[in-house]
């Protein structure tokens, strides 16, 4: 296939510049290693729609984020993402750190950030009494929100294609050789397209694209954040992002709601050897939990329901690397997106869009908007007992925790980008994530999956390639 | 020697010890244990329970069990007998589906319409 | 608005049983169901062992549920299949959600019968990475009892719970390899003869004082590290070992399913994870009543029937404006004893004391004492705490006692 864009990468990055290239009159193609999209950092992250205090003056993230703050709220509601400006307090526990607020709450200032200011520990807690009496002063940040990363990228994804974009899934690249006019990118299965550009956001794998592409990148380091997920008996402990004074790894351990009722605690960031270390650690989840009672002390962790790591690719310069390629005409890359980099997706989309080096007409059958496939959950009682009338497969609850039904499931088994597994389902339904993490639901899942894909049972897969959930042949008298 | 056994006819799970010479057994909280500890030493016994397929119902699969125990040492054959077993429906709660599998018949523990 | 005497939520067990007994006090009960039939978990619990009290007989757990679905229907208590109740206010008002479409229900008494579910891999708190592969025990049973599938070839079982024994057998008969069966603790947690015939006929080994220290595998589990523990369960490094295995099977206890009971306000005790209740299994919330696994974690299913009908006879009571609330005293766990349901008692009012020892011990003496009195005393020739005691007080015991209830141990030299 002939292409005038290859994205390498389906993660919140790649998928917002799809999106945004999709305003033009162009064919493009979005290319991803993984069964799914969003399967790198865009998967386990915070969460966290930054308001742009943090990111040191001048930076691509200081840019990015004041700009993309804005216009991820702007997206998330077209695209029908459930988000939540709730805003976000930084804590200090000393003199040092009250210090640190202070830096912050100037480098916000210079930053353009508006809305900041410092509250005692007393005018904190009067907000959110979830909050430690050790905490003695606090930055405020009232454009802070959040969002639920991969219902975002899998919504922008969506809206790519419904605007002409095509997906290619299990396309990981192995092979980038260079035509007239051009590329060829060739993939481990062997499938290969030619392409006239290619934006490089492959993540934690952007140093190997542009090495395969005859370019080099700083050293991409990937890192491991460590998380802690709990039940939503505990996401009202708080309702602001509760941050604690940075650390020279970052910004440290959160305590915040998410947009679906949980609460998240997290994340540590440990140097891993690469991209694919997603393991929790004892240690990890130990420091998580210390370090989030540090904040909200209230937290019980007998009501943890899921731990996870997610990896962060960063540089030892600490800015995103955004550009054209010097060394390559026709490669742009978009690498080293970590942290603030789900909230500049948009602007960051929106930037590469304008700026590669390609003719572009508008594209006048360009929509924004997406019909949220969530719809469901946000109807009144009385408008449900309606549309159940109608479609009584949305009467019929399969995942009880979240309260998830059948007609909820088949509708998502049926819209772009489809689920392919059942990591896939849980990411755009939410089935199998409430507090029983799918001990229930699971065969239900399956079975409606495998009648989607038209496959058997014992074919579907947890995450693609041999991530197989049954034991293949060993159902006793089939015939 | 005494051998040392638990009994599981029942929940209580009591400590039985049996004689191999005179079959004597002790520990026993009912008569059913002074039974199960002979066969126990004589030929263990066991009730064989499997779910099989349905093979003219999409998805369907019906509990069995063996009425009566088996040897305990057939119970691998006996699964694989089962699991041959050609099932089909309509199946009452308790219909006969096989009549001797080692002693015993086995009967559906559900019914499938 | 739909109005009924007493609406039971949850067609297993307990519920059936409640709703029947609650028909028989005279009530119009009904029966709601999320599943397509009643029976609840019993309809994969394919082995035998069900029955020995409540019907003289051995049953498997189908049969079971198969006598009381049938006891219900025979006196034509209507049941809402595939019927959820997504909220329930203290006022009873009960909210359905089903193919039909969503409704509300009026109950003059409502009977919480939930059940439980597993604790998952994330409650415990397992590191590693999350490949396919791992499942809680009833999980597994579904899918190899209900849906003919097997979800692995090579199992490890954390958890030495009834459930965790009797899949390790299960997979073994399917043609699975059962590598180990963990439990954390320096007992097993299941009862004597699922060691015997789940485990001990087949070799399968049981590693006391062991747990899952570690997940592996990207895609499809490639192995678990054991780990031996000491005193505190904390894993001893130098007695980590892996083993390879493609499945990990988790049996490590039930939570009672109490999200529902919350919406209506109704308190919950922080050992059973069910609600408080009287001896009439009515919860602090008046006509909210509560039995089976969602007031506290069985270990055998006649003894759930036996509270299901407690609770729908007192729920009928209610409902027909029979029962009046009196003034009821405490009962607590004392020394050796974890907890003890119910949490209150009436005076003058017959009750059934369920409580576990808080750890395993010999011969023992069960003691329950109203201040310095004692009104019943039971020699056991052990305490475990994988089996559930039960003592019965009658009327003439109850009547005339006027300090709060105690239920002690003491081991018997």
């Amino acid at each position: 296939m002939e292409y005038q864009v290859a994205i390498i990468g389906a993660g919140v990055v790649g998928a917002m510049t799809a999106r945004e290239l999709s305003r033009y009159q162009l064919k493009i193609c979005l290319l991803e290693a993984e069964n799914d999209v969003a399967m790198g950092a865009s998967k386990a992250n915070s969460g966290i729609i930054h308001a742009g205090y943090d990111p040191e003056p001048g930076t691509r993230k200081a840019r990015f984020n004041r700009e993309g703050n804005p216009l991820l709220y702007e997206a998330a509601r077209q695209l029908g993402v459930p988000c939540q400006n709730n805003g976000a307090f930084v804590c200090a526990f000393t003199p040092e750190e009250e210090a640190q607020l202070e830096g912050l709450y100037r480098r916000g200032l210079e930053n353009g950030i508006a809305g900041l200011s410092l509250l005692s520990g007393d005018a904190a807690r009067a907000l959110e009494p979830g909050l430690s009496p050790m905490v003695t002063r606090v930055l405020y940040a009232p454009s802070s929100g959040i969002i639920c990363p991969y219902a975002l990228t899998i919504a922008a994804v969506g809206n790519a294609m419904d605007n002409g974009v095509e997906l290619y899934r299990n396309f990981r690249v192995t092979e980038i050789s260079r035509r007239e006019n051009g590329f060829v990118l060739t993939s481990r299965r062997g499938e290969s397209v030619r392409t006239q550009q290619i934006v490089n956001c492959a993540g934690v794998n952007a140093g190997e694209i542009a090495r395969l592409a005859g370019d080099a990148l700083p050293e991409i380091l990937p890192r491991a954040g460590e998380y802690v997920l709990l039940d939503k008996s505990q996401g009202r402990l708080v309702s602001r992002t509760i941050f604690q004074a940075p650390t020279k790894q970052g910004k440290g351990v959160l305590v915040t709601p998410t947009v679906d009722g949980n609460l998240l605690i997290g994340p540590t960031a440990q140097p891993v050897p690469s991209g694919d270390c997603t393991g929790t650690t004892r240690q990890g989840l130990e420091t998580v939990k210390t370090l989030g009672r540090k904040s909200v002390p209230g937290v019980d962790y007998r009501q943890v329901i899921a731990a996870f790591a997610g990896i962060r690719a960063s540089t030892p310069g600490r800015d995103f690397l955004l550009g054209p390629s010097q060394a390559v005409p026709g490669l742009y890359h978009a690498a080293a997106i970590d942290s603030p980099g789900l909230s500049c997706c948009v602007a960051l989309g929106r930037y590469i869009a304008e700026n590669l080096p390609i003719p572009k007409a508008e594209n006048p059958a360009f929509r924004p908007c997406r019909e949220n496939p969530h719809f469901f959950r946000s109807l009144s009682p009385a408008e449900k007992d309606n549309y159940i009338r109608r479609h009584p497969a949305y009467g019929k609850i399969v995942c009880r925790c979240e309260q998830v039904s059948l007609g909820e499931i088949q509708a998502a088994c049926a819209v772009e980008p489809r689920p392919l597994d059942m990591d896939g389902i849980k990411r755009r339904t939410r089935a199998m994530m409430g507090r029983c993490q799918g001990s229930f639901c699971t065969p239900t899942v399956l079975a409606t999956l495998a009648e989607a894909l038209g496959i058997p049972v014992e074919e579907v897969t947890k995450a693609g390639g041999d991530s197989r959930l049954l034991e293949k042949g060993a159902d006793n008298g089939k015939t | 020697m005494k051998r040392q056994l638990s009994c599981i006819v029942c929940p209580k799970g009591c400590a039985l010890e049996i004689d191999p010479d005179s079959l004597a057994v002790t520990g026993n909280a009912c008569p059913r244990g002074e039974d199960y500890a002979r066969q126990e030493a004589a030929c263990p016994m066991r009730v064989l329970t499997t779910a099989l397929r349905v093979r003219n119902r999409e998805n369907a699969m019906v509990s069995v069990k063996t009425a009566s125990p088996i040897p305990r040492e057939k119970l691998t054959q006996a699964m694989a007998v089962l699991k041959a077993l050609p099932v089909e429906a309509p199946i009452a709660p308790g219909q006969v589906l096989l009549e001797d599998l080692y002693g015993a018949r086995v009967v559906a523990t559900c019914g499938v319409l | 608005m739909e109005k009924h005497d007493v609406v039971v939520i949850g067609a297993g067990p307990a519920g059936l049983a409640a709703a029947a007994a609650a028909h028989d006090a005279g009530a119009k009960a009904l029966l709601l169901d999320r599943e397509s039939a009643p029976g609840g978990i019993l309809r994969q619990c394919i082995h035998p062992g069900f029955g020995l009290h409540t019907l003289g007989q051995e049953l498997t757990g189908p049969e079971y549920g198969a006598h009381y679905a049938r006891e219900a229907e025979n006196r034509g208590i209507p049941f809402y299949r595939d019927t959820t109740v997504i909220d329930l206010s203290p006022e009873r008002l009960v909210t359905v959600q089903s193919p039909e479409g969503l409704r509300q229900i009026q109950a003059g008494a409502v009977v919480l019968a939930m059940g439980c579910r597993e604790r998952s891999r994330g409650a415990l708190g397992i590191p590693g990475s999350r490949p396919a592969g791992v499942y809680t025990a009833g999980t597994a049973q579904k899918l190899i009892n209900r849906m003919g599938c097997l979800p692995g070839k090579r199992a490890v079982i954390l958890g030495s719970g009834d459930i965790g024994l009797i899949m390790a057998r299960r997979m073994t008969l399917e043609g699975a390899k059962v590598e180990a069966v963990c439990e954390i603790m320096p007992y097993p947690g299941g009862l004597t003869r699922n060691i015997v015939q789940c485990l001990e006929d087949f070799g399968i080994p049981l590693y006391l004082s062991t747990t899952v220290e570690e997940i592996h595998g990207k895609e499809r589990v490639e192995g678990v590290t054991l780990a031996g523990v000491d005193g505190q369960r904390r894993p001893i490094a130098a007695t980590r070992r892996y083993v390879e295995c493609d499945t990990l099977l988790l049996s490590v206890g039930l939570i009672p399913e109490n999200e529902l009971s919350r919406q209506a306000g109704v308190p919950l005790d922080s050992i059973t994870g069910g609600p408080l209740v009287d001896e009439a299994c009515q919860t602090r919330v008046p006509g909210i009543f509560a039995c089976g696994n969602v007031l506290q974690v069985h270990d055998l299913v006649d003894y759930v029937t036996q509270e299901g009908e407690r609770a729908g006879r007192a729920a009928a009571a209610f409902a027909l404006g029979k029962i009046r609330r009196k003034q009821t005293l405490p009962v607590e766990p004392g020394a050796g004893i974890r907890y003890v349901v119910p949490q209150s008692l009436t005076p003058g009012e017959e009750g059934v004391l369920s409580f576990r020892p808080s750890k395993p011990c010999g011969a023992v003496v069960y003691r329950v004492r109203a201040g310095e009195q004692v009104l019943r005393q039971v020699r056991r020739p052990r305490a475990v705490p994988g089996e559930m005691e039960r003592i019965p007080l009658s009327r003439e015991l109850t009547a005339h006692i006027r300090e709060p209830i105690r239920v002690e141990m003491e081991v018997v030299v």
